[in-house]
């Protein structure tokens, strides 16, 4: 240890040395979140399901936004478990240092497994999320509709690390630049939600007028939840070029993150 | 032998103020200095931490300055230093929770620092959760911390609570859990931080005696830092001095202890009597006190003296000293007299010493005073009075007991012992 540290100076060994400590942080994250409820665990689904409810009455059915021919129900809970994951990934670990600054104060672990807990935990969410998604999906196969499922379903977890880890790259971006200056954490309160509506979430890509298509092109996100539903359903997007992108945009996010956060993390104490 | 801990020219620079619009200009100053290949331009101007100086136009303090020292395996290391002097900076460099703005630290070992006890904890799980939750955040493995669960949850004594939320504990069983942890931590090096203050008796007990086992055998090394001369003193070999921000002293506990002990008290006309006889009667012109440590500090158990310097302008009859010692609530704990029927004083004129000699001191821990009463015709007319005199400060440094002794538990310490028969 000296105050001259590197860059990219995470000590990959010790993380490997605390894996114990980042299951007790996911544990945690899963365990807290049913304490004290009477659903428990089933407040996973609840949240997707009347997102989706809404997201059928006001966008489809009072703003008649198309859906690509897909049933409406499909289109959105696609569109919202996947943004769900991104958004939660970013804003949860935006807050890595802040929140955690009492831990941190007292304790030296490698920082990063925080974040690293935190995605984790997230993918947990997501997978119980997704089962929802499944059963949607189950019941228009058996009612008949045509629906094609693709075999890009084999990428799928690809296009699951790359919605965590460019939501997590963001997220330490962020946190690291708000422990001196928090006037960041404006930003991304409502950045985040005005992000969805540059993702096609609640509207298919194809209907995206062609002035405003290369800017949503831009969003690395666009070809995450486009591939996604691609693979489930058959409608939308699969570009290997935008996926190309998409997995570049996100190495350089996760490096610059990594690199920033590394920084920071030796000298927040000070300044946080 | 082999070093755990190397520190070379360490030194930590703290901004003072509050971080705001003004910082952003600093940062770009400094990131342009870096830029261009120069140092840190407000490392130059920091200066040296006295929290006591009115904060000047600079800004800029150094926490700790110039700090080089060297740790062997096994030692235990006390570190002491009034508030403020940079001891628990010292420790956070140490533990890694911040770099150090220059220098270098070179540990060898697995290091767990124990800076508070129940870190991580969340108020909604289980005291089985948290258990398992706090160790992993101090560096056990779930193995570990399994394996020796039962004998954690036994000596934090909350057995009967382990599956209950720790909201619902109260706040000592939760210290007492979170020791409990921190206690069965096996690490190289074990970097603690007053923890012991915490807690009620029979827990303080515990953990001195824990401490005291992990020092002494098990060839760990640990520093240790308190404001607990005591715990420091028998738990410590060597000790470290820190005073404003450096490292003072380094050397055996005792002289450590004592310098800080010297630098600590401030009011020196309050530890000795002195006054100029410019009359024409016979008077005490000076009185001190000679103690085992400096600046009048005693240790129980060792001898004391009160030594008088008496002017006889006349010559008295009967002559008498009364010496009352009083404690810090104005409670008159001995009367040490002196009658000329036992000792010829005061007969002829001159200046004269006069020493009276407690051989050994048993007065029990605390502060206490003198009153002297100077008299003649065997103690029936006064000469002169001297009302709270000698301020000195009774320690029980280097006397164990299994528990720490506590503010005023009794008045004195008899000799004793125990036959068994």
């Amino acid at each position: 240890m000296s105050s001259n540290k590197g860059f990219f100076n995470i000590p990959w060994r010790d993380v490997l040395r605390y894996k114990d400590l980042l299951y007790m942080f996911v544990k945690r994250d899963v365990i807290v979140i049913y304490k004290q409820t009477i659903l428990g665990p089933i407040w996973f689904f609840v949240q997707p399901i009347l997102t989706t409810i809404v997201y059928i009455v006001v966008f489809g059915g009072i703003a008649g936004i198309s859906t690509d021919g897909i049933p409406k129900a499909l289109f959105y809970s696609s569109g919202i478990i996947i943004w769900n994951y991104f958004s939660e990934s970013l804003t949860l670990t935006s807050k890595t240092f802040l929140e955690n600054a009492n831990i941190f104060g007292k304790v030296y672990f490698p920082r990063i497994i925080v974040p690293i807990a935190k995605v984790t935990s997230g993918l947990l969410k997501f997978l119980v999320q997704f089962l929802f998604f499944l059963v949607v999906l189950a019941v228009y196969v058996l009612k008949g509709t045509e629906i094609h499922v693709s075999y890009h379903i084999v990428f799928v977890p690809f296009l699951l690390i790359c919605i965590a880890l460019l939501g997590m790259g963001l997220g330490i971006i962020f946190t690291s630049l708000t422990t001196k200056y928090r006037d960041l954490n404006f930003l991304i309160q409502f950045g985040v939600s005005l992000m969805m509506y540059a993702t096609p979430v609640i509207y298919p890509l194809s209907s995206v007028p062609q002035k405003y298509k290369g800017l949503i092109l831009m969003n690395p996100v666009t070809h995450l939840v486009e591939g996604f539903r691609f693979a489930f359903t058959g409608s939308g997007v699969w570009s290997w070029g935008g996926l190309g992108y998409t997995g570049l945009v996100t190495v350089i996010v996760l490096s610059l993150g990594i690199l920033i956060f590394s920084k920071v993390e030796n000298t927040f104490m000070d300044t946080v | 032998m082999s070093r755990a801990i190397e520190v070379e020219s360490l030194g930590k620079l703290y901004r003072l103020g509050e971080v705001g619009t003004g910082t952003l200009s600093h940062d770009l100053k400094r990131w342009w200095a870096k830029a261009r290949g120069q140092g840190d331009p407000y490392a130059k101007v920091g200066q040296l931490n006295d929290r006591t100086k009115a904060a000047s136009k600079n800004e800029y303090v150094w926490a700790l300055k110039d700090i080089s020292f060297n740790i062997n395996k096994g030692d235990v290391v006390g570190i002491i230093g009034r508030n403020g002097a940079g001891k628990s900076t010292l420790l956070k460099v140490l533990s890694r929770i911040t770099a150090p703005s220059e220098g270098n630290v070179r540990i060898k070992g697995r290091i767990a620092s124990l800076l508070e006890v129940g870190t991580g904890f969340h108020t909604e799980m289980t005291g089985r959760e948290n258990v398992f939750m706090n160790g992993t955040i101090l560096g056990m493995t779930r193995y570990e911390i399994a394996s020796k669960f039962d004998d954690i949850v036994d000596f934090a004594g909350v057995s009967k609570y382990i599956d209950t939320p720790v909201k619902r504990y109260s706040s000592g069983m939760m210290v007492r859990l979170g020791f409990a942890v921190a206690a069965f931590l096996e690490p190289e090096i074990l970097i603690v931080d007053e923890v012991l203050a915490v807690g009620d008796f029979e827990f303080q007990e515990r953990a001195l005696g824990k401490m005291k086992e992990v020092s002494k055998n098990g060839g760990r090394t640990v520093l240790f830092v308190s404001h607990n001369m005591q715990a420091i003193s028998i738990l410590c070999k060597k000790s470290f001095l820190l005073k404003s921000g450096s490292l003072a002293m380094e050397g055996e506990t005792e002289s450590v202890i004592n310098s800080y002990l010297l630098e600590n008290k401030v009011d020196h006309s309050k530890l000795t009597y002195e006054k100029e006889n410019k009359s024409d009667e016979s008077r005490i012109e000076k009185l001190y006190l000679k103690t085992t440590r400096p600046n009048n500090i005693q240790d129980n158990g060792q001898p004391m003296s009160i030594v008088f310097e008496i002017d006889n302008k006349v010559k008295i009859d009967g002559a008498a000293i009364a010496i009352e010692i009083v404690n810090a609530y104005d409670e008159r704990i001995l009367n040490l007299t002196l009658y000329h029927n036992n000792m010829n004083f005061c007969d002829i004129t001159g200046k004269f010493k006069l020493e009276c000699v407690i051989p050994k001191c048993r007065l029990y821990m605390g502060n206490y005073r003198l009153k002297v009463h100077f008299t003649a015709n065997y103690g029936r007319t006064k000469i002169e009075m001297l009302n709270d005199v000698c301020y000195f400060e009774v320690t029980m440094l280097n006397l164990e007991r299994s528990y720490p002794w506590t503010i005023n538990e009794m008045k004195y310490i008899e000799d004793y012992k125990w036959i068994l028969s």
